[in-house]
């Protein structure tokens, strides 16, 4: 079996380095996002694709300097196996919400009265 | 079926007697097999968000997040968290040093602010049940709770975690094996930050701006 | 006085025992049934030797052992509730009512349903696994052993608490899928639909970990050379099932507890008011349960590809084909999950959507079909009795998986939804393509492991009293189904003239029971014959995988020296040559046996037990307990010990003493 440990191969002062520039960057980002909301700067809707950008930033900063995801030797099963969870997160969280959206806005009261009136029954 | 144990002398092999191949690959497999574990807390908490997703309009005549979410507390809450999550980091570097004050300074820093952080957490909690705003309410209180609460207990875990390794430390000092507990801690604890970033976007920025 | 009362014993009370007379009965029968089992173990002086050599041992083997006896106590168990299913469906007609009212009847079908899933095919399927694996990878052992054997003793301990429901309290009465609002408390208020919960938690649990488990002793234990396109295919099917099941399991996890809160808690994810949403309960589950069934078939897939190729004496055809189907049914799998409730009324575009999905993915699993014909064509075919399963396996997944794609159609699936069509199609798929891959490995690799062969004659007999009685019980309900009977009624009209064919199922039941019989037979046969059977080369079948190239039954340590592969199919290619290579031996690294796992097992049935009725300081207690062992566990120094190089060539020679006589 190989070495394949995290630290392995960085030299300590550069592994300093990369915890400092993943911790600023990283309180960087979650200030902003923080003032974007609380000063309005933008509307709402834009703000909310903002804020979202700024936390996929977050999270791939804090895989790359304090998860290390990156640092890993071939064979690189740890890469593998988070990018296989990634899309199954998405398909999971994008999935339910289309399906749950879907569901409620065709199931809701309204819209089966509706559905029954052009039945030409009554409901 | 061979038996095992009745037929020979057995020799113990401590782990710090492990040949360097042999503690090698433990290391290597325990650390993977960690890693995969925490890929399957996040799907757990992926489907936690899900539900939250999908009922945070769900009030019910209860108070929607505009309504009761304080941000600064809530800023304060993420600033110690990425704070604990960086002296984690150099928990880990100043394993090197092989000077136990080091690690002990860097391992009690990161739990006094993981603590705060969870003090924090619990006061909002409790003053929300106070108001008479608890997961009783609606679908939405329930899964709020559920969902920050599922990150609040790990967060208590990684906080025994810190207490045992500490003790690990004092007992064993640098050996491999500790080491390789002390990196693998580190993981979990930074996972619990990425975690945190979400919570903090989705639930708390994206709660007040009422979409 | 109350309330110690209730703080001391949570929600127990005198009602918790069964009052009628069906239940009542099977909870006696068990219940005496493991009194006269314990009797024997004590009269004979065994319990020390079980608790030493068995329930402590983390060799795989043994743990892969255990877990089959317990799959197949399910299995029957699991069988006489389809036997009363069926006998209540053939007679209570018109003004016969049968023998089981209509909440025992529930009841009954819902612990079948779990049963089955869970602790038949769940526990068969890591049962071969464990056996198989880490000797096809040529590794000595899983990757956390201590971690298996927990597994194994947290699905004992889910298989515990199932059955304990049947003498104290009940069991869900909800459907194998337990669906809200039905299993929320206002519609289910007695600690049935908790039972369900907590014995799946706590079973999910140790699925999950052994999923992570086999997943690393794939990724980072297999021998030198071994690359993932060397590897054997059932290898790269058990690695496409953890994955799934790493990325599935929580799901299930997470959906359990939601409602367990809201039951417990009074909180409202699932509620039919107060904002809960139940159709999520139906989507969470099943963005679970579709991967589950995926879970159990992949597992026989890779089964297949060994039996196939060795006993048509040829390669498998098109190896990187059957990987890239495998990846790909895992990748799907997770796309496919809404076409178990099209009629939830989600509109055409998700209903579409996902049923192009369904169809997709039924062109990986037939090119795999493919692939198995391919591979038997030309070949010098052995019809052996793991080849016969292969063939009833064939024909019924084929036509299984056709009514699949049938009710993939969402127009379709309107009419067929929760019809009996669906119950065939769904039993076929488990009944013929899971169990039956499963019996095929078992009889494939149970020389491997026990050191004699089964006894072909009967081997077959049990074959096609399965495939004929399966046959009879299923074919009678696609025709049910069409003809408009639904799922779950314990009654119907006279009128329907649905009764000859329910009454045809129910034998078909019988035979299938009797299949089961002498499948037992055959095992007491082969015992007693194990000389005459007794497998001396090792490779019995002429094999090509890793694990044929050590002797029967395997050694506890594996491998005397760690084989280094340069091929796929490496084995045949090198069988001739390395007999002959003097092996350089070395001592070798062993993990200890461990009594902290059984104890955390029991420790969960209690934990378990608590949480079912309330009793929060049981529930406190163990848990703290749990975490105790674990601590007490993870601080020990010493887990390993050393089996010394002169032990193993000792019983290496004795091995090759035992060949050549």
């Amino acid at each position: 079996m190989k070495t394949n440990v995290y630290q392995a191969s960085n030299h300590p002062t550069g592994q300093f380095k990369n915890y400092l520039i993943g911790y600023f960057v990283s309180i960087l980002l979650t200030l902003s996002s923080f003032f974007i909301v609380t000063n309005h700067v933008l509307t709402l809707n834009t703000a909310v694709y903002v804020i979202s950008l700024l936390a996929i930033g977050q999270f791939i900063i804090q895989i790359v300097f304090f998860l290390h995801l990156f640092n890993e030797r071939s064979p690189r099963y740890r890469l593998l196996v988070f990018l296989l969870m990634l899309s199954i997160v998405l398909i999971l969280v994008i999935g339910s919400i289309w399906i749950m959206t879907n569901l409620s806005s065709n199931m809701s009261i309204p819209k089966q009265i509706q559905y029954m009136n052009n039945q030409g029954g009554g409901f | 079926m061979s038996t095992q144990n009745q037929q020979f002398d057995i020799h113990h092999v401590s782990l710090s007697e492990l040949r360097k191949e042999e503690s090698t690959s433990i290391f290597e497999n325990v650390s993977f097999g960690f890693f995969v574990y925490l890929m399957t807390d996040l799907v757990l908490f992926a489907s936690l968000f899900a539900v939250y997703a999908v009922l945070h309009k769900n009030t019910a005549g209860g108070p929607a997040g505009y309504q009761i979410f304080n941000l600064n507390t809530v800023l304060v809450e993420t600033l110690l968290l990425l704070t604990s999550s960086f002296t984690t980091g150099l928990t880990i570097l100043s394993l090197k040093t092989k000077t136990k004050k080091n690690v002990y300074i860097n391992l009690f820093i990161t739990f006094l602010l993981g603590l705060s952080f969870l003090v924090i957490e619990l006061n909002e909690f409790s003053h929300l049940v106070s108001i008479g705003d608890s997961w009783r309410v609606s679908g939405f209180l329930s899964s709020f709770f559920t969902l920050v609460g599922t990150h609040g207990l790990h967060i208590s875990i990684g906080l025994i975690w810190m207490i045992i390794l500490a003790y690990r430390l004092h007992k064993t000092g640098f050996g491999r094996a500790n080491i390789r507990r002390f990196t693998i801690f580190s993981l979990f604890w930074h996972f619990l930050d990425v975690i945190w970033i979400f919570i903090f976007t989705v639930v708390y920025l994206m709660g007040v701006t009422r979409l | 006085m109350i309330y110690f009362a209730s703080f001391l014993i949570g929600k127990l009370n005198r009602n918790a025992i069964p009052s009628d007379l069906m239940t009542l009965g099977a909870a006696v029968s068990i219940v005496a049934g493991l009194i006269f089992g314990a009797l024997i173990i004590t009269y004979l002086h065994k319990w020390k030797y079980l608790w030493k050599e068995w329930f402590t041992s983390v060799d795989h083997k043994k743990i892969g052992i255990m877990y089959i006896i317990v799959s197949v106590l399910m299995l029957i168990r699991g069988g006489v509730d389809a036997l009363m299913l069926r006998g209540q469906q053939a007679t209570s007609v018109g003004i016969h009512h049968g023998y089981l009212s209509s909440y025992t009847f529930a009841q009954v079908f819902s612990a079948h349903g779990t049963i089955m899933i869970f602790f038949a095919a769940m526990g068969m399927m890591f049962g071969i696994i464990n056996l198989v694996l880490p000797l096809q990878i040529g590794s000595r052992d899983v990757a956390f052993p201590f971690m298996n054997l927990t597994s194994f003793w947290l699905f004992f301990a889910g298989m515990i608490l199932v059955n304990v429901s049947l003498g104290i309290g009940d069991f869900s009465a909800a459907g194998w899928l337990a669906y809200p609002p039905l299993s929320e408390l206002q519609y289910s208020p007695t600690v049935g639909v908790d039972y369900w919960i907590w014995s799946l938690e706590i079973a999910g649990i140790g699925s999950l970990l052994s999923g992570v488990n086999f997943f690393t002793t794939i990724l980072k234990t297999r021998a030198p050379g071994m690359t993932l396109t060397k590897m054997p295919m059932f290898a790269w099917s058990v690695l496409c099932t953890t994955s799934l099941i790493i990325f599935a399991f929580p799901i299930l996890t997470v959906t359990l507890t939601l409602l367990y809160l809201d039951r417990t808690m009074g909180m409202h994810f699932f509620t039919a008011g107060a904002g809960g949403n139940m159709m999520m309960y139906v989507n969470l589950i099943w963005a679970w349960g579709h991967p589950e069934v995926y879970i159990l078939i992949l597992p026989a897939f890779g089964i297949f590809s060994e039996v196939v190729a060795t006993f048509s004496h040829k390669r498998l055809f098109g190896y990187r084909t059957m990987v890239g189907a495998l990846v790909s049914i895992t990748v799907l799998s997770f796309t496919v999950w809404l076409h178990h409730f099209f009629t939830m009324g989600a509109g055409a575009d998700v209903n579409g959507f996902f049923g192009i999905m369904t169809m997709v993915i039924a062109i990986p699993t037939g090119v795999k079909i493919f692939n198995w014909l391919f591979t038997m064509y030309k070949g010098r075919i052995k019809f052996s009795q793991s080849m016969l399963w292969f063939f009833g396996f064939v024909g019924l997944f084929t036509v299984g998986g056709v009514a699949g794609v049938i009710l993939a159609v969402p127009p379709a699936d309107f009419q067929l939804h929760n019809s009996l069509f669906l119950v065939a199609h769904f039993h076929t798929m488990i009944v013929g393509g899971v169990l039956f891959g499963y019996f095929a490995g078992l009889s494939y690799w149970f020389p491997k492991i026990f050191g004699y062969k089964l006894n072909e004659k009967l081997g077959r007999l049990t074959f096609y009293l399965w495939f004929i009685g399966f046959l009879l019980a299923f074919v009678p309900l696609y025709i049910l189904g069409l003809l408009g009977a639904t799922r779950r009624i314990d009654h119907y009209s006279a009128s329907l003239g649905w009764q000859p064919l329910f009454i045809i199922a129910g034998v078909g039941v019988l035979v299938i029971a009797s299949g089961v019989f002498v499948m037992i037979l055959q095992h007491v046969v082969s015992f007693l014959n194990r000389d005459s059977l007794k497998d001396k080369t090792g490779d019995p079948w002429n094999g090509k995988t890793l694990e044929w190239s050590i002797p029967s039954p395997a050694p506890f340590y594996n491998f005397a020296t760690t084989p280094i592969v340069h091929s796929h199919d490496f084995y045949w290619d090198v069988k001739n040559i390395i007999k002959h290579e003097p092996k350089e031996i070395n001592d070798i690294l062993m993990p200890k046996n461990d009594s902290n796992a059984p104890i955390i097992g029991i420790t969960s049935v209690f934990f378990g037990f608590a949480m079912v009725w309330h009793i929060w300081w049981l529930a406190l207690v163990s848990l703290f307990v749990i975490v105790a062992i674990l601590l007490k566990r993870f601080n020990d120094e010493n887990p390993n010990y050393l089996l010394s190089a002169d032990k193993i060539v000792e019983l290496e020679e004795n091995y090759l003493i035992f060949r050549q006589s």
